[in-house]
């Protein structure tokens, strides 16, 4: 490697000015542009009030739903003016998932219970006396309960337990809530995992494991004689009151058929308007220029307002969501196509010419092969954009997946079935993304050999 | 008739017509079924579609003017002077939502240029870091903007920050991808010469491959600033601010002459934006092209 010295750089510089002394003005681009960036993003922060939206985020509730979006809560309950019921243990509180045996942290003998909370220590009740034991505290917690409000009786008391004049709430971690009031216990314990995924709390297959399900499908035994266990099974799993898989399914069809279909005829379409807005094909101006500003309109509108005008006519469903995405996409397909038209090869039309071909046999045979692999490979680029934007407008109105997810957020409850619905959407997303580069890179292959 | 006897006599080129023909034929019917394959799509997709909308399709048609008539109608009731005080009224909306499209365009840009330099092959020889790298993008562009927006306005309240996380957060995937191949597709030769002078890494990407690949990027930034501009409006209709939020309650209330204008507004900024846009990307492409 050959050494530069002083004199060298120097004899360089003189040579080259433009490149090693910038004109002052050109040398201030950089750092002008990257505060003028700064300073709008500084303004930006204030305009949106970002300070006080972050002070009045509900972090709490943000946590809950974070833990309720992986796990289950199990309730346990005790009424005071109910003594004939016992503790009732329950799935998220519901009357309909009670279990009829209690589960081995839960001993219970009448009124009088020990509940086992895991690393957030031992809940006792017994003679009206509640107390509760945390591996931190060396002294147990303990309140009168069942008579009248709840008293505080001794024991340290934590910042994490909130003591009012009608209730005891504490909360010693995410995965435990104590909560007393004058007329009932109840404790809450969370656990890790999707309670209920495959089959229905009632289910007869509910907390079988997966061998013994196996097992069950090649067995001769019928649980219910008029149908075979392997029907049982997957009706059992396709009508999971809870996670309604055969229902998201259906969503997620709905959705992929907005954004197929749409894509697909809004292809269709655009082709021959396409060959009428280009200016090798069509000689009219004005014409043109018509058809452009049609594609630009549909354009411009967004797939939203589509939808809404659609909505309108055909009602909520999918129907206005293929239509939204179909009006949009001919306005950008007919843009691209009609562009790649202009920019195809005239030789090989001027040859169809040559040989006596007519003017559509001239286009047919000169143009269409040229563009045919743009044609599709852009179609398979938007199918995915598509396929987002079906699970938006879904959400708006025009039904499939993006509606259930919004449903299931309403609710504020079933953040278990918000995380499966999102986790499948971009599951459904990334598959059509990597199969569209999949067939896009096997077309363009294929499209170079033939060359 | 010289030609054709000339064939007959040479079995070499027999058998290249007729595998030919085989060809042909094959391709024919891989023509066929694929046509196929379309009309079924369309038609069965078209058929569940129908069974799942709650209105009929031919009723639909029937009425399909009905709605922007309406929407006409009630923007003529108002007049000329009431549309200029509506345009009036919402152009702060309006630039509410260009503002979210711009801040998420400019945050997403850095993060994803950064990130784009760590995810490119050529410049980065640990083969486990680009694969990650790769899968997160994949991960944040799959997300819909409306699912983040969604969480963060239960979060946050009805706020325009949710759409401007929403739409970050999309975009740096979206972005990052389209410039680390960019970044792939640049020449090696500069960045060989920083290397070969003792420049580290940083000074390899900033002096070698930024300033070829920076007019690639103002152009990809600009067509995402377009779709940004659209996704900004449509999350306005789950309440996280801007024009969305006001056309959301005007639908609701089924205002004429309001929806109109708020509808002329988004299409005569996003066409221009998208005129703008291309406009720009044109010249930066040309320039980066000359060098």
């Amino acid at each position: 490697m050959s050494k530069t010295n002083i004199a060298d750089v120097e004899a360089m510089a003189a040579k080259y000015p433009d490149v090693v002394a910038l004109p002052l003005a050109k040398r201030l681009v950089g750092p002008l542009a990257t505060l003028a960036v700064a300073c709008y993003l500084v303004f930006s922060f204030f305009a949106f009030d970002v300070s006080g939206v972050l002070g009045k985020a509900r972090m709490d509730m943000a946590s809950l739903y974070a833990l309720d979006a992986y796990a289950h809560k199990v309730h346990v309950k005790y009424q005071f003016k109910k003594p004939e019921q016992g503790y009732i243990v329950s799935l998220e509180g519901s009357k309909r998932a009670v279990y009829e045996q209690h589960p081995e942290w839960v001993q219970t003998n009448g009124a009088d219970a020990q509940i086992d909370l895991g690393d957030d220590g031992i809940l006792q009740i017994s003679g009206g006396i509640m107390s509760y034991s945390h591996p931190d505290y060396a002294e147990p917690l303990r309140f009168a309960v069942g008579d009248g409000v709840p008293r505080y009786l001794g024991g340290e008391l934590p910042e994490w337990l909130k003591l009012s004049k009608t209730q005891v709430n504490a909360r010693p971690t995410l995965y435990t809530r104590i909560w007393a009031t004058k007329s009932k216990v109840e404790v809450q314990r969370y656990f890790n995992g999707w309670e209920n995924f495959w089959f229905d709390f009632d289910s007869v297959l509910n907390g079988m494991s997966f061998g013994q399900i196996w097992a069950l499908v090649f067995s001769a035994e019928r649980i219910e004689p008029e149908r075979s266990n392997l029907s049982l099974v997957f009706s059992e799993f396709w009508t999971n009151a809870e996670w309604q898989h055969g229902e998201v399914a259906y969503a997620l069809l709905q959705t992929l058929v907005m954004a197929v279909v749409g894509t697909l005829i809004g292809g269709i379409v655009a082709l021959p308007l396409a060959f009428a807005a280009a200016n090798n094909v069509n000689p009219s101006k004005l014409g043109r220029f018509t058809l452009r500003r049609c594609f630009d309109f549909l354009r411009g509108v967004d797939n939203l307002i589509w939808s809404l005008i659609f909505i309108r006519a055909f009602g909520l469903g999918p129907l206005s969501g293929t239509f939204a995405i179909f009006f949009t996409d001919t306005g950008t397909f007919g843009k691209l196509f009609s562009e790649a038209i202009e920019n195809a090869d005239k030789k090989q039309v001027e040859g169809m010419q040559a040989t006596g071909a007519s003017p559509v046999q001239k286009y047919r045979f000169g143009v269409f092969p040229q563009i045919l692999p743009l044609f599709v490979s852009q179609m398979l680029y938007y199918l995915e954009s598509n396929t987002r934007s079906a699970t938006v407008i879904g959400a708006l109105g025009a039904g499939g997946i993006g509606l259930k997810l919004l449903e299931t957020m309403r609710t504020r409850q079933d953040w278990e079935n918000t995380t499966y619905l999102i986790v499948l959407i971009i599951a459904v997303v990334i598959l059509m993304d990597n199969m569209s580069g999949w067939l896009r890179r096997k077309l363009i292959a294929g499209g170079a050999e033939g060359k | 008739m010289a030609a054709r006897d000339f064939v007959a006599a040479s079995p070499k080129l027999n058998e290249i017509e007729l595998a030919y023909h085989r060809v042909s034929r094959q391709r024919n019917l891989y023509t066929l079924l694929l046509l196929a394959a379309c009309v079924f799509a369309i038609f069965g997709g078209l058929m569940i579609a129908n069974e799942a909308n709650s209105g009929d399709f031919w009723v639909g048609l029937s009425q399909f003017f009905d709605y922007p008539v309406d929407l006409f109608v009630g923007a003529y009731e108002k007049g000329l002077a009431g549309l200029g005080s509506l345009v009036v009224h919402y152009f702060p909306f309006l630039l509410e939502t260009l503002n979210i499209a711009l801040v998420s365009t400019v945050i997403a840009f850095g993060l994803g240029g950064a990130l784009s330099f760590v995810a490119s092959r050529n410049l980065v020889q640990s083969r486990l870091l680009v694969f990650c790298m790769r899968r997160i993008m994949d991960v944040t562009r799959a997300f819909p903007e409306i699912v983040i927006a969604l969480l963060l306005v239960l979060i946050f309240g009805p706020t325009p920050v949710a759409a401007v996380a929403a739409v970050t957060f999309h975009t740096i995937g979206a972005l990052a991808k389209q410039f680390s191949e960019t970044n792939e597709n640049a020449d090696m030769k500069s960045v060989e010469g920083i290397q070969s002078v003792g420049g580290n890494w940083f000074e390899q990407v900033r002096f070698g491959v930024l300033p070829q690949v920076l007019p690639n990027f103002f152009s990809y930034g600009l067509l995402r600033l377009e779709i940004n501009v659209r996704a900004s409006a449509i999350l306005g209709f789950v309440g996280a601010g801007g024009l969305g939020a006001e056309l959301k309650a005007v639908v609701d209330w089924n205002y004429g002459a309001d929806i109109l204008v708020i509808i002329f507004m988004l299409v005569i900024s996003i066409t221009t934006i998208d005129y703008l846009s291309g406009l720009v990307r044109r010249k930066l492409i040309g320039t980066a092209g000359a060098h």
